[in-house]
C-alpha cells in the first residue's frame, strides 16, 4: 500500500484547493493531444483537431479536460485506497473505451508542464516530487484492471 | 519524429529568449532530477553534496545548458557536434540512456515554471522533440 507522509498529504491537498479547475483541465488535454497527437485516436468525435490552434479553441476538448481534471477529485478524496477506488474506471478505459494505459503518464506529464506553469517557483522539487508520486499512483491504479 | 524547419525555427527562436537564463535553467533541471527521481544519485555518488543549491549540481547543470545551446546552434547536425559527449556518456560515465529522458522531462518542468506564457503547447512539442533527438545523439556510440 501506498504510504503519505503528513507532508505530502498537505502539499498535495494545497494544490488543488487553489487550482482553477476550468483552466487548468483543458490546458492539460490540449498539451497532450498536441505534444502527443497520437493520443487524437480516442477523439475522433471530437471535431476539428487539425492544429494547435482548432485544439486550444475546442469546445469538446475543453468540457473533456475539466471533467478528466475532476476525475483525481476521487483519489485526493481517498489517498489511501487509490486502487480500489479507481477501479471501475480502469475497467472502464480497458473494456470501453480501450485506451492504452501509456496515455495515462503522457497525460499526467502534460498536467504537471501545466501546473508546474500556474506554481512557478512554489512548484519546488519537494512539491514536483510529491505531486508526480500522487499521479503515478493514480496512472497505476488506472492500468489495474487491463488484462 | 524528425525536426522539421517549422520545429528547429521555434527551438532556436524560444531558445534565444532562455540563453540568457540557461546556467540557472540546467541547474534547476538537475536539482529537481536528483530529488523527483532518486535513483539518478547513483551517478553522482562522488559529489558530497547533492542539495539543489549545491556547487556541483550548479555547475553541472551550467554544463548541461552550455551543451544544450550550442546543439542549438548546430541543430542539423547534433550527431557530429554530439560526438564526443557520446563517446563519453558511452565508454566512460555509462548513464543508462533510460535517465536522459528523465533529465529531459526535468528541463521542460523548468522551461515551463520559468517561461509560463512562452512555453505554450506548441513550444513544449518542438522543445520535447529536439531534446530527443539530443538524447539519442548522445546514445550513438552506446552499441
Amino acid at each position: 500500500m501506498v504510504e503519505w507522509s503528513e507532508n505530502e498529504r498537505s502539499i498535495i491537498s494545497n494544490i488543488f484547493s487553489n487550482l482553477d479547475y476550468n483552466d487548468v483541465g483543458p490546458k492539460a488535454l490540449v498539451r497532450c493531444l498536441v505534444v502527443y497527437p497520437w493520443t487524437q485516436r480516442y477523439f475522433s468525435s471530437f471535431g476539428n483537431l487539425y492544429n494547435a490552434e482548432a485544439i486550444s479553441t475546442n469546445p469538446k476538448v475543453a468540457a473533456h479536460g475539466i471533467k478528466v481534471l475532476h476525475g483525481l477529485d476521487r483519489a485526493l478524496k481517498n489517498l489511501d485506497n487509490i486502487k480500489a477506488t479507481y477501479a471501475e474506471l480502469s475497467v472502464l478505459h480497458s473494456e470501453k473505451l480501450h485506451v492504452d494505459p501509456d496515455n495515462f503518464k503522457l497525460l499526467s506529464d502534460c498536467l504537471t508542464i501545466v501546473i508546474a506553469g500556474k506554481l512557478g517557483s512554489a512548484f519546488t522539487p519537494e512539491v514536483q516530487a510529491t505531486f508526480q508520486k500522487f499521479l503515478a499512483v493514480v496512472v497505476s491504479a488506472l492500468g489495474k484492471q487491463y488484462h | 519524429m524528425s525536426l522539421s524547419a517549422k520545429d528547429k525555427e521555434i527551438v532556436k527562436a524560444f531558445w534565444a529568449k532562455v540563453s540568457g537564463r540557461a546556467d540557472n535553467i540546467g541547474g534547476d533541471a538537475v536539482a529537481r532530477m536528483l530529488t523527483v527521481y532518486p535513483q539518478t544519485k547513483t551517478y553522482f555518488s562522488h559529489w558530497k553534496d547533492l542539495s539543489p543549491s549545491s556547487a556541483p549540481v550548479r555547475k553541472h547543470g551550467g554544463m548541461v545548458a552550455a551543451t544544450i545551446t550550442d546543439a542549438v546552434n548546430k541543430i542539423d547536425d547534433l550527431a557530429g557536434s554530439l560526438l564526443t559527449l557520446s563517446e563519453l556518456h558511452a565508454f566512460t560515465l555509462r548513464v543508462d540512456p533510460a535517465n536522459f529522458k528523465v533529465l529531459s522531462h526535468n528541463l521542460l518542468v523548468v522551461l515551463s515554471t520559468t517561461f509560463p506564457n512562452d512555453f505554450t503547447p506548441e513550444v513544449h512539442v518542438a522543445i520535447d522533440k529536439f531534446l530527443t533527438a539530443v538524447a539519442l545523439a548522445l546514445s550513438e556510440k552506446y552499441r
